[in-house]
């Protein structure tokens, strides 16, 4: 009786005992998206600021409005903005900050790894089900220069909540209204046909393991594991790789006309050379911060993020911040509080 | 020394202390009591608080929630057949395939192996089952799901494709993969309760078959298993229990897709994989509800299959044990 | 049938059941000859005392990871022992008349309860109140899936004390909540003690009832109402990713765990070899 109760105190003590240098640990989870990026970045951040650690867990943009909802995280990421509905739905007012950019990409295990183009009704019309083989006419059409094998394309796509599903299905809705009017867009939907992964990790590990398979995936995702990634016709009509450069063109319009709160959609974007699936994925926040403490590392992260944090992006493939989004960044930073008075000390 | 009991004549001091004696008996009665009662409670608060949050859920859909089959979260429709089908196909395939081996390797280790032999092997068949489910799914999507993509499916597929079961892409993950790592997960526990069944068959059973002059194979089957039968029907259908609620190796190896499709080879999903998936990210009430309720009826499903087992297990004799689960 | 004929069929019976023993053991050996081979590598000093690495650098290690199940364990064993020892002494002294049943069905029924159902309980109960994931709540679902064997090891273990050692006890006029206390319970302790092994080794390896409860961290743990890191998510989040190194990681952790497990397993099994009569 008595070495259990002395076990149990010792065990109690040694586990709540916090290590030497008292750290404020903020807890976060969303987007799969930005996972890169953003273990970079946390793992970076550790050197800015010692006294403070972030745990980042991607369970998916669903997950991450979910938890910062019932406020059992500190905060959320998403690359599928709120709805309306949603923000309704939380406790108090949910700010997004956009943290990069970034493209969806589709990736696909065929031997020897061919360069291929896709337009958009194909790609919705594999997803709807309609179009079920790779040597199909109108794959072979849009590459004459690829033999494509007489194989059932086993469709990938996420089972979990996700941004990078949001991003997909919104470019899929706003390109055919069959796939508009027969799934519609949301972070989690009815896919008509597919195998489900967790997670964009789980979606690459799928495709890469499957020979035929063919998914949607973070444009990270796909160059990390060596899959091939298939150019895309835009609205101008041209057949855009996804790079960083593209995926920046995407957004050059977008930056103009920003709205205030951040939430806009660049799928589809015009522009020559713009990548007709790319995306801004954001950081969940409320403006009214619960914890002056955890509220003060969090906004002096975001502000390291928007800055210092911008020239990690390009060696993960994401696109770093235009500059006039930057400015209006810094602006709402400034608003997030602590019981009224801003937390961001005078910069 | 007089009964305290009795309280015949004591003396002052010896009244004292039966008095001590007694409170301190009556005190340790209520401490286990109020353990037993814990125990109690905490039953009671897992069934009451899971149907308290599945409630919007039960209201909305009410009997339709079994039986329809589209899993809409976007729309907010909620049905909860696929994981049903789900669950019942891979167990319904990993029993077809855990039941022989379990209890042919229980009477193997009961009755027919040399004597030497068996505490080895009875120890290998137990760490079996001590392998934590993630690390058989690690092994599922690494080993088990390219062996079946690159061989046996498509084997199957040319020489039985024309059966529905055997149709479609080999995607390697799907109802097979899991069917077959619920059987490999399942098999120990059968083994394990059948051969305590076997065990408990009186001696005389078998002593009065070896007389008559029967093989150790027809004592076995003559005198023990059907002397048995109920019994070995309850491990089968422990073992089905187990295999209901198994939830990460599953699914690693499932497919993840909330269809009904005849094909084994075809994708699926179980009630207890769409609870690991998605509940972290169940970003409404109504969802939520709809994921506690399909954990409802996946507890409900369990205690009626685990209660009929052990019914059927305990008939045999009371010396049987199903403790070490 | 003839007598040759039969003494065939037994011996082509005991080949086939001699054979599905065989089947039953193989994945065993194939599981463990895989995690040996594809694990082995990556189980080196950096592995046990590195935190993760973040995405796309090699190296890093589970440490958090391992001392996270530790604690996890450790607490749920805190937390699930005592009750389930008393319950387990209850049923075995208790002259009650319905309440042992009960509370023995009871027992029963969660044993069989899949532990995520359990993980969910463990969200509503110790989560949502506390507004966050947390050690304190994985060690709780834990707990509750520990209960079942404790309470039901300890149960049959008291019995098998020799009524002979109680009846001394008693005729020396030794109370009877102290002849359990003092004589019945250190009898059984090896027996008690091999239980609670069985239970913290089938515990340490579950991992669908922490994912929305202990949640995993990177790091480690900062206390107990902190999420916390453990081994079998790790392992989990690891493979089911599509980087090469994390899934080396995820063998090298799985044969950790393993290893952790078979340990207590066979520990326990040492334990009662032939050291009770009459206790299995």
């Amino acid at each position: 009786m008595r070495t259990w109760f002395t076990a149990l105190t010792l065990l109690v003590t040694a586990a709540t005992a916090a290590p030497a240098s008292a750290q404020t640990l903020i807890n976060g989870a969303g987007a799969t998206f930005p996972y890169p990026i953003y273990s970079k970045w946390f793992d970076a951040y550790t050197k800015v600021d010692p006294e403070v650690r972030f745990n980042y867990q991607s369970i998916g943009s669903g997950g991450g409005i979910k938890q910062v909802t019932s406020r059992t995280v500190d905060f959320g990421a998403t690359d599928g903005p709120m709805s309306d509905e949603q923000m309704k739905g939380a406790p108090a007012e949910l700010v997004h900050i956009p943290t990069v950019l970034g493209a969806v990409v589709a990736t696909y295990n065929l031997p020897g790894n061919p360069r291929l183009q896709f337009s958009s009704n194909v790609l919705a019309d594999i997803f709807l089900g309609k179009i079920t083989k790779w040597n199909d006419a109108r794959l072979t059409a849009l590459n004459p220069g690829v033999t494509l094998p007489n194989q059932p394309i086993a469709v990938v796509h996420r089972s979990d909540g996700s941004g990078t599903t949001y991003i997909w299905v919104d470019y899929l809705a706003t390109v055919s209204p069959e796939w508009q009017q027969k799934v519609g867009k949301g972070t989690s939907v009815n896919w008509p046909v597919g195998l489900g992964g967790k997670g964009n990790e789980g979606v690459a590990g799928q495709v890469k393991n499957t020979p035929g398979a063919l998914g949607y995936v973070e444009l990270a995702y796909a160059v990390k594991n060596k899959l091939p990634v298939g150019l895309v016709k835009n609205a101008a009509g041209k057949f855009i790789e996804p790079t960083i450069e593209s995926t920046t063109a995407a957004a050059a319009g977008a930056a103009k006309g920003m709205p205030d709160d951040f939430r806009v959609s660049l799928t589809d974007a015009p522009g020559e050379a713009a990548y007709p699936i790319a995306s801004f994925t954001w950081l969940l926040v409320y403006k009214e911060q619960p914890d002056q403490l955890k509220g003060r590392a969090i906004v002096n992260f975001l502000w390291w993020m928007s800055h210092d944090g911008q020239k990690y992006a390009a060696d993960l493939l994401y696109a770093p911040l235009p500059a006039p989004v930057v400015k209006q960044i810094e602006a709402r930073i400034k608003q997030i509080n602590y019981q009224g008075k801003p937390l961001l000390a005078a910069r | 020394m007089e009964s305290t009991a009795h309280g015949l004549s004591l003396t002052p001091l010896a009244r004292t202390r039966a008095a001590r004696v007694n409170v301190g008996d009556r005190i340790f009665r209520v401490v286990l009591r109020l353990a037993a009662g814990a125990l109690l409670l905490l039953v009671v608060a897992l069934a009451a608080e899971m149907l308290r949050t599945a409630v919007p859920a039960i209201q909305r859909f009410g009997w339709r929630f079994l039986v329809t089959s589209v899993w809409d979260p976007v729309a907010e429709q909620f049905g909860a057949l696929p994981f049903v089908y789900g669950t019942l196909v891979s167990s319904f395939l990993a029993m077809l395939i855990a039941v022989p081996l379990g209890i042919g390797a229980a009477v193997y280790l009961a009755e027919l192996a040399p004597p030497w032999l068996r505490p080895p092997v009875a120890f290998l068949v137990e760490l079996v089952a001590a392998v934590p489910s993630v690390v058989y799914g690690l092994w599922g999507i690494f080993v088990l799901a390219p062996l079946l993509r690159t061989w046996v499916q498509p084997a199957l597929g040319s020489t039985l494709g024309f059966l529905p079961l055997f149709q479609g892409p080999p995607y390697g993950v799907g109802m097979l993969a899991a069917g077959i790592i619920l059987a490999i997960m399942v098999v120990p526990f059968i083994t394990a309760v059948s051969r305590e069944v076997l065990l408990a068959v009186p001696n005389s059973q078998r002593e009065a078959a070896l007389a008559l002059g029967a093989t150790r194979w027809e004592t076995t089957r003559l005198a023990v298993l059907s002397y048995g039968r109920s019994g070995l029907i309850g491990a089968g259908l422990l073992g089905l229990g187990r295999a209901l609620g198994e939830t990460m190796a599953v699914t690693m190896v499932i497919g993840n897709r909330p269809e009904i499709a005849l094909s084994l080879f075809a994708p699926g999903y179980t009630m207890a994989s769409v609870i690991a998936n998605e509940f972290t990210e169940a970003t409404s009430d109504l969802y939520l509800a709809a994921l506690i309720e399909v954990g409802l009826l996946l507890f409900v499903v369990t205690i009626a299959v685990n209660g009929l087992a052990r019914l059927l297990v305990w008939s045999i004799g009371g010396a049987v044990k199903v403790a070490r689960e | 049938m003839t007598a040759r004929g039969r003494r065939v069929v037994n011996h082509v019976m005991g080949g086939l059941t001699a054979l599905a023993a065989g089947l039953a053991i193989l994945p065993l050996v194939l599981i463990f000859a895989f995690l040996l081979f594809q694990g082995a590598s990556a189980v080196n000093v950096e592995f046990f005392t590195h935190l993760p690495k973040p995405v796309g650098e090699e190296g890093g290690g589970m440490a958090n990871a391992i001392v996270g199940s530790l604690i996890l364990v450790g607490l749920a064993a805190g937390l699930g022992l005592p009750l389930g020892i008393l319950g387990g002494v209850y049923l075995a002294e208790s002259r009650d008349r319905r309440l042992p049943w009960i509370v023995r069905f009871l027992a029963d029924v969660l044993s069989g309860v899949p532990s995520i159902v359990i993980g969910i309980f463990a969200y509503a109960l110790v989560v949502l109140p506390m507004r966050r994931f947390s050690a304190l709540a994985g060690a709780v679902a834990l707990a509750v899936i520990m209960l079942p064997i404790v309470v039901r090891t300890s149960e049959e273990l008291v019995r098998l004390v020799p009524s002979s050692l109680r009846e001394a006890a008693l005729a020396l006029g030794i109370p009877e909540w102290k002849v359990v206390l003092r004589v019945v319970l250190p009898t059984a302790r090896a027996g008690i003690i091999t239980g609670v092994m069985v239970a913290i080794a089938r515990v340490a390896g579950e991992t669908a009832p922490l994912l929305f409860t202990a949640f995993g961290n990177r790091f480690w743990h900062q206390g107990l109402d902190q999420p916390i890191a453990a081994l079998p998510l790790q392992i989990f989040a690891y493979a089911i990713a599509p980087y090469d190194d994390w899934h080396r990681q995820a063998w090298a952790g799985a044969l950790v765990l393993i290893g952790m497990v078979f340990v207590v397993s066979l520990a326990a099994r040492v334990a009662t070899r032939g050291r009770f009569s009459g206790v299995r």
